[in-house]
């Protein structure tokens, strides 16, 4: 169906609008509370490597916006950036219509791996993401990611998928306006990255922040975010809108979008493949 | 409910007989052998006649006294030389400038054996106490400042960073992360503390000294009373192990968290 177009980004954002007028569920809606972000012209420089050059992203408020690329190519130093971990040389990052440098309270971030503290409990770690450390807020927010009768085992006898969810647990436990994924599904087995996935989405829908989920996974991308974007070279070469209804499923939809965006990745031509067909 | 609770009672019987099953087998050969004459007690005194020398001295209330007195020196050297060690590593681990001034001048001075200072020690402070506490204090600082600082600059960044996005800084993510995460390596270094610990003590109270264990074995010796030497060698190793066994259950209590330290459910 895209053979005929020399860009598959056309007929991506054609989609896009005609699946808007269906309804997406939230995105744009005015009653999120979530933070809105500007990145402008922004510059990331370790010594003499520039790692994000120029860099221009805006995400409203309440987006969820996936950021792919080969490994190496600026996405994790722009998740950082945006979290106050990195600083930028030029430019300038916005939240919540704000100038924003440096940490904050309503920015969450988690990590590839979980950083659990090993020499306290379950409950006592997500206590770490609540202001004064209440204790039932904390059980709560293990209850919201079913891990409420874990609360006094220490994090070392839990499975990576459940380090994990307590792991967003103590990021969710403050009401976050804005929360940042670094890969943290990548460790994860196939099964367990599926009930993540579907734990982080359902969420997201409930709590409606702005989320940012970097990953190197292009269908882990397409199955969870309103929007995914590819960094290459540090700044962004591609903007896809997702205009599939949720909950999503790999239908052929979905598989466009996956492998028009992957073959982009991969610096592949569609075109051709479709073409070659013969071949196979 | 019983039967595990049995079980376990039984399993730690067995472990603690395994654990003192050659101790035993060497003093019933030891007496043996000095019973029936194949080892003279000029040379080396039976377990009885040691254990009649211990109650001798028990019943006269010099032992305690000794005991106390040699105690007293490891406490307060230890003490002092710990605390040292752990202030010394706390800075030197977290202020980049510090470890630049003072970091080489100790590795420097941590190369002297610290027992070579004996005879300045004595030409400084004769054989009072304070020759004593200072070598103690001065043995225990080195583990001590070693282990901490290894401990603190091996706690995993990614934990710190992980700490400073919640909000933690100063005081809160020292004790929080920073402590915790050195705290193995930090006990590692007390064990090994408290060897020389008592290693300096028995070096120090041997040559100088008018109270103390030492000083009780160096004055039996004048006087050929083997079983007292034999004796005060034996409180030694019991002074020593007692000591490593309260770092164990100080390990066993602070590292719960740490798969190695804990009990088997």
């Amino acid at each position: 169906m895209a053979s005929t177009l020399p860009a598959g980004e056309i007929t991506l954002q054609q989609q896009a609008q005609t699946v808007i007028s269906g309804g997406t569920p939230t995105s744009t809606s005015t009653s999120t509370r979530g933070l809105q972000v500007e990145v402008r012209d922004a510059v990331v420089q370790f010594g003499d490597l520039t790692v994000l050059q120029k860099l221009e992203l805006s995400i409203p408020a309440g987006q969820f916006l996936a950021v792919v690329g080969r490994s190496g190519c600026g996405k994790s130093t722009l998740l950082r950036l945006l979290a106050g971990l990195e600083q930028a040389s030029q430019g300038s990052v916005a939240i919540g219509g704000a100038a924003s440098s440096g940490l904050r309270s309503d920015v969450r971030v988690m990590f590839q791996d979980a950083r659990l503290l090993p020499w306290k409990s379950v409950l006592d770690n997500v206590r770490i993401g609540v202001p004064g450390g209440d204790r039932s807020k904390a059980l709560d927010a293990l209850e919201l990611v079913g891990l409420a009768d874990r609360a006094k085992e220490w994090p070392s006898v839990l499975s990576g998928g459940q380090r994990q969810r307590v792991a967003l647990a103590r990021a969710l436990v403050s009401n976050p306006s804005l929360l940042l994924f670094d890969e943290p599904l990548g460790a994860l087995d196939a099964l367990t990255r599926i009930e993540m996935q579907q734990l982080i989405e359902r969420l997201w829908q409930e709590r409606k922040f702005t989320a940012v989920l970097v990953t190197h996974d292009v269908s882990e991308a397409v199955a969870l975010a309103d929007r995914v974007v590819l960094v290459e070279n540090g700044t962004i070469s591609q903007d896809t809108a997702i205009a599939l209804a949720r909950p999503r499923e790999k239908d052929n939809g979905f598989t466009h979008y996956e492998s028009s965006i992957l073959n982009r990745v991969l610096g592949r031509r569609p075109v051709n493949l479709n073409q070659d067909g013969f071949a196979i | 409910m019983k039967s595990p609770a049995a079980r376990n009672w039984k399993t730690g019987t067995l472990s603690i007989g395994l654990e003192w099953l050659i101790p035993i087998v060497v003093v019933i050969v030891w007496q043996w052998l000095g019973s029936a004459g194949w080892i003279s007690q000029r040379i080396l005194p039976t377990p009885a006649s040691v254990i009649e020398a211990g109650v001798k001295l028990v019943k006269s209330g010099d032992l305690f006294t000794y005991i106390g007195s040699s105690t007293r020196r490891a406490i307060i050297g230890f003490a002092i030389g710990g605390i040292i060690g752990f202030v010394m590593a706390i800075l030197n681990g977290l202020l980049p400038l510090a470890e630049k001034l003072t970091d080489s001048s100790i590795q420097m001075i941590r190369t002297i054996p610290h027992l070579s200072l004996i005879p300045l020690i004595i030409a400084w402070f004769g054989i009072g106490e304070q020759g004593k506490i200072f070598l103690v204090a001065l043995g225990v600082a080195f583990p001590i400042y070693l282990n901490t600082l290894h401990g603190i600059r091996s706690v995993e960044t990614g934990l710190i960073e992980m700490g400073r996005t919640y909000g933690l800084r100063g005081f809160a993510l020292f004790r929080t992360i920073i402590l915790p995460g050195a705290m193995p390596s930090i006990l590692v270094g007390l064990r090994f503390a408290l060897g020389i610990m008592w290693l300096t003590l028995i070096v120090s109270e041997t040559i100088s000294a008018n109270s103390g264990i030492g000083y009780m074995a160096m004055n039996a010796r004048e006087f050929f009373q083997m079983d007292v030497v034999v004796l005060s060698i034996i409180i030694y190793a019991l002074l020593g192990k007692l000591s490593d066994w309260m770092a164990k259950l100080l390990e066993r209590s602070w590292l719960q968290w740490h798969p190695h330290y804990r009990r088997a459910k």
